[in-house]
């Protein structure tokens, strides 16, 4: 049973928000997570992660100078864990119905307050076998795509028995893909290579 | 279609290319450039046919023209292998050459020479060994192997009755192996009775016993053969040195010798024209068959000089005509009047189906040689002739087919002598008389043009002159393309045949000659085996 890990809180086609039930406690950068309108699995790629008060209009102060431990600023003040919360935006990269997976975006987009779960490692496998959700990471207008890219890679490899094999295939895919940008497919197989 | 063969590896897919530039194909990622070699062969799967090419070039590309000036680190070999196929790629050129249809009556017929190209992005693999035998044929009662092409085991056959059907030639610089090849060409046609053959054997190598580079001897057409060879000498004492079994002791007679011969020897015996002039008119005067003796017997005197006022012949044509037709009086052969006819002796054994060899023994030189095939070949032609031209009219058997070995063939065949010489006319049209030509020459270009293009089958060896190269290949379609692989073949034992009696260029690695085993591939048996196998056969009777 894959873990859940938190709730979604903003929902479009392409990209979704969700808050970790645990504060500071995202899943990693580029991890694989999975969530559903009801009908079909929606995956998606974890691009950011932040953790901020709940209330916009207040920040957090600084509480730790008297502190010996970071954890006894949290031990001595219990309601800050309720101030804050901790949010990840998600790419969405594809979608699944019944035992099919399509890599490309849902029809729907998911609902709010749907689960979010951290995808196991064999799902991760069957997921990045087709290469093909590269091409909605790279044209996705978030900042650092290319760090996106190279850390989905990276924490997909670990799901492939022959780790290279997969990111070498990835990165002919990449060659591809971005046979004119020279520069930075040179940057993000520096960030892949083992 | 259904695949019945076996497949070679998978090298790539076709990308673009014509039927008459060839195909290119792009290689996958996966296939080691290095390992492709040019004149390799691939199969090209079509969506109707399959399409037998060669390899002629092999380029580097990349996708991106940046890459050459910021190279990426390639000493990551993670990078390394990212690039490799797909910013960076390889590609090789195909000529296909024939097809390969699937339907019973392409099966039959066998490979058709190709009139269109496989799709874009067909598969192109490595031409399996099947493959290459459905091509080339399989050893039987016409085809003889004479050689593997690169890198394969499979053996490549000629087509001998188609061979001998037009003149031929072996061409190559001297020591890559010319010699070695037409002894099996010749064993092929010896073996498979496609033809008698008549071998000007200049410096003695295919009758007895010839030598390899390294010294070894090796054996020649009558060891092998001895039932089906028949040695002829000039050179008696020759060939007594080296104990060589011959049949007969060729001699020539002036009266044998007419003005066409000399002409042909314009320059190896250094005349001028009107010195020739002055030949044709002293056989008028002496006439055609004793106008050497003649021309002998003159003595320089008052008779001599009303003779040459006479025929209007210069006194400086006569002093040089005297000086070449000397040069011929010292030749031990030429007598006065021989002892028997040699042409003669020799149709008789070619109508046996005999093969003969003329050794020249120590008359190397190229007058002598040149002289006498001439004079042979002129008579044999005139007998063939008229042997066909009596059985188109009277229904009689038509002459064995006949086919004429001569080696330093641009001594005949060079521009300005081809129009006279009978050699000419056979390369040009003697197929008609069952009479065709191998010609074996280290410098093609020095041929006639119009012999060259009449040529049926062209064995090249190594070649490095361009304007020998150019006058190898010339009328062949995919002219360019074969010549990179002419020029990139190795010193020895590699040729490429194309012609009329193959089905497609092929380049070879020769059939072995000289080792024990291999003369027991064509059959020949030694005494100690001969010896046992006729034990064993008398243990068989009782």
């Amino acid at each position: 049973m894959p873990t859940k890990i938190g709730e979604v809180i903003e929902a479009s086609t392409g990209q979704f928000v969700a808050e970790c039930y645990e504060l500071h406690t995202p899943p990693p950068l580029g991890s694989l997570v999975k969530t559903s309108d009801g009908d079909v699995d929606i995956y998606g790629v974890v691009c950011n992660a932040a953790t901020e008060s709940i209330e916009p209009n207040r920040r957090p102060i600084a509480r730790g100078k008297d502190e010996a431990t970071e954890e006894n600023i949290y031990r001595q003040n219990p309601q800050l864990s309720k101030l804050l919360r901790t949010t990840f935006d998600t790419l969405v990269i594809g979608h699944g119905q019944g035992d099919e997976l399509h890599h490309y975006l849902p029809p729907r987009p998911t609902h709010v307050h749907s689960f979010v779960y951290l995808c196991e490692q064999d799902e991760v496998c069957r997921f990045t076998q087709s290469l093909d959700f590269l091409p909605i990471l790279l044209s996705t207008r978030a900042g650092s795509v290319d760090e996106i890219v190279s850390a989905c890679l990276r924490q997909a490899s670990c799901a492939h028995d022959d780790q290279r094999a997969f990111l070498v295939r990835s990165g002919k895919e990449l060659a591809i893909l971005l046979g004119g940008e020279l520069n930075r497919l040179n940057a993000i197989l520096r960030r892949i290579r083992l | 279609m259904n695949e019945v063969t076996p497949q070679g590896d998978r090298l790539g897919i076709v990308v673009g290319g014509s039927l008459t530039k060839g195909m290119e194909v792009k290689l996958d990622s996966a296939t080691p450039i290095e390992e492709m070699a040019v004149g390799r062969y691939v199969v090209i799967k079509g969506q109707k046919s399959r399409f037998f090419g060669m390899i002629t070039d092999i380029t580097l590309g990349a996708t991106n023209p940046q890459l050459a000036i910021t190279p990426p680190d390639v000493s990551d070999p993670f990078i390394a292998d990212v690039i490799a196929g797909t910013s960076t790629y390889g590609s090789i050129h195909v000529v296909p050459m024939l097809t390969i249809s699937g339907d019973a009556v392409s099966l039959l017929e066998g490979p058709q020479p190709v009139k269109t190209v496989p799709a874009h992005f067909s598969v192109v693999r490595e031409a399996s060994e099947q493959d290459v035998e459905t091509v080339f044929g399989r050893e039987d009662e016409k085809h003889f192997y004479v050689g593997t092409p690169l890198d394969m085991e499979t053996r490549v056959c000629l087509n001998i009755p188609e061979f001998v059907k037009r003149s031929n030639g072996v061409f190559g610089k001297s020591g890559t192996g010319k010699t070695f090849f037409t002894r099996l060409l010749l064993i092929g046609m010896v073996q498979k009775k496609a033809a008698a053959n008549l071998i000007f054997d200049m410096h003695n190598e295919y009758g007895w016993e010839g030598s390899s580079e390294g010294g070894r001897s090796v054996k020649g057409l009558k060891q092998l053969f001895p039932s089906q060879i028949a040695v002829f000498a000039l050179d008696e004492e020759s060939a007594r040195r080296r104990q060589v079994k011959t049949d007969c002791i060729v001699e020539i007679g002036y009266d044998e010798i007419e003005p066409e011969d000399i002409e042909l020897l314009k320059d190896t015996l250094n005349l001028t024209q009107p010195a020739i002039e002055a030949v044709y008119q002293l056989a008028r005067n002496f006439g055609e068959q004793r106008w050497l003796e003649g021309f002998f017997k003159l003595s320089g005197g008052e008779e001599t000089k009303d003779l040459l006022d006479r025929l209007s012949i210069h006194e400086s044509s006569y002093r040089n005509l005297r000086r070449g037709l000397e040069r011929l009086r010292r030749l031990p052969f030429l007598v006065h009047h021989a002892r028997e006819n040699s042409v003669q002796r020799i149709l008789e054994y070619l109508d046996r189906g005999m093969n003969v060899v003329l050794e020249f023994g120590r008359y190397t030189d190229v007058t002598a040689y040149v002289l006498v095939a001439n004079i042979l070949t002129r008579r044999i032609y005139a007998q063939y002739r008229e042997r066909k031209e009596a059985a188109m009219g009277e229904k009689k058997a038509e002459p064995y087919p006949l086919v004429i070995t001569i080696e330093e063939a641009h001594k005949f065949l060079n521009p300005a002598v081809a129009g006279q010489t009978i050699f000419g006319t056979i390369a040009r049209e003697m197929r008609k008389y069952n009479v065709t030509l191998l010609v074996i020459d280290q410098r093609p270009s020095g041929i006639d043009d119009e012999v060259m293009s009449q040529l049926g089958t062209k064995v090249a060896y190594l070649l490095d002159n361009e304007k020998d190269i150019d006058s190898v290949l010339m009328g062949v379609s995919g002219k360019t393309e074969l010549k990179t692989v002419l020029a990139k073949l190795e010193a020895k034992q590699q040729a490429l045949i194309f012609g009329h009696a193959l089905p497609m260029p092929v380049v070879v690695k020769t059939r072995k000659y000289g080792s024990a085993e291999s003369y027991r591939e064509f059959g020949f048996r030694d005494a100690a085996e001969l010896k046992r196998k006729a034990e064993e056969d008398i243990k068989g009777l009782f």
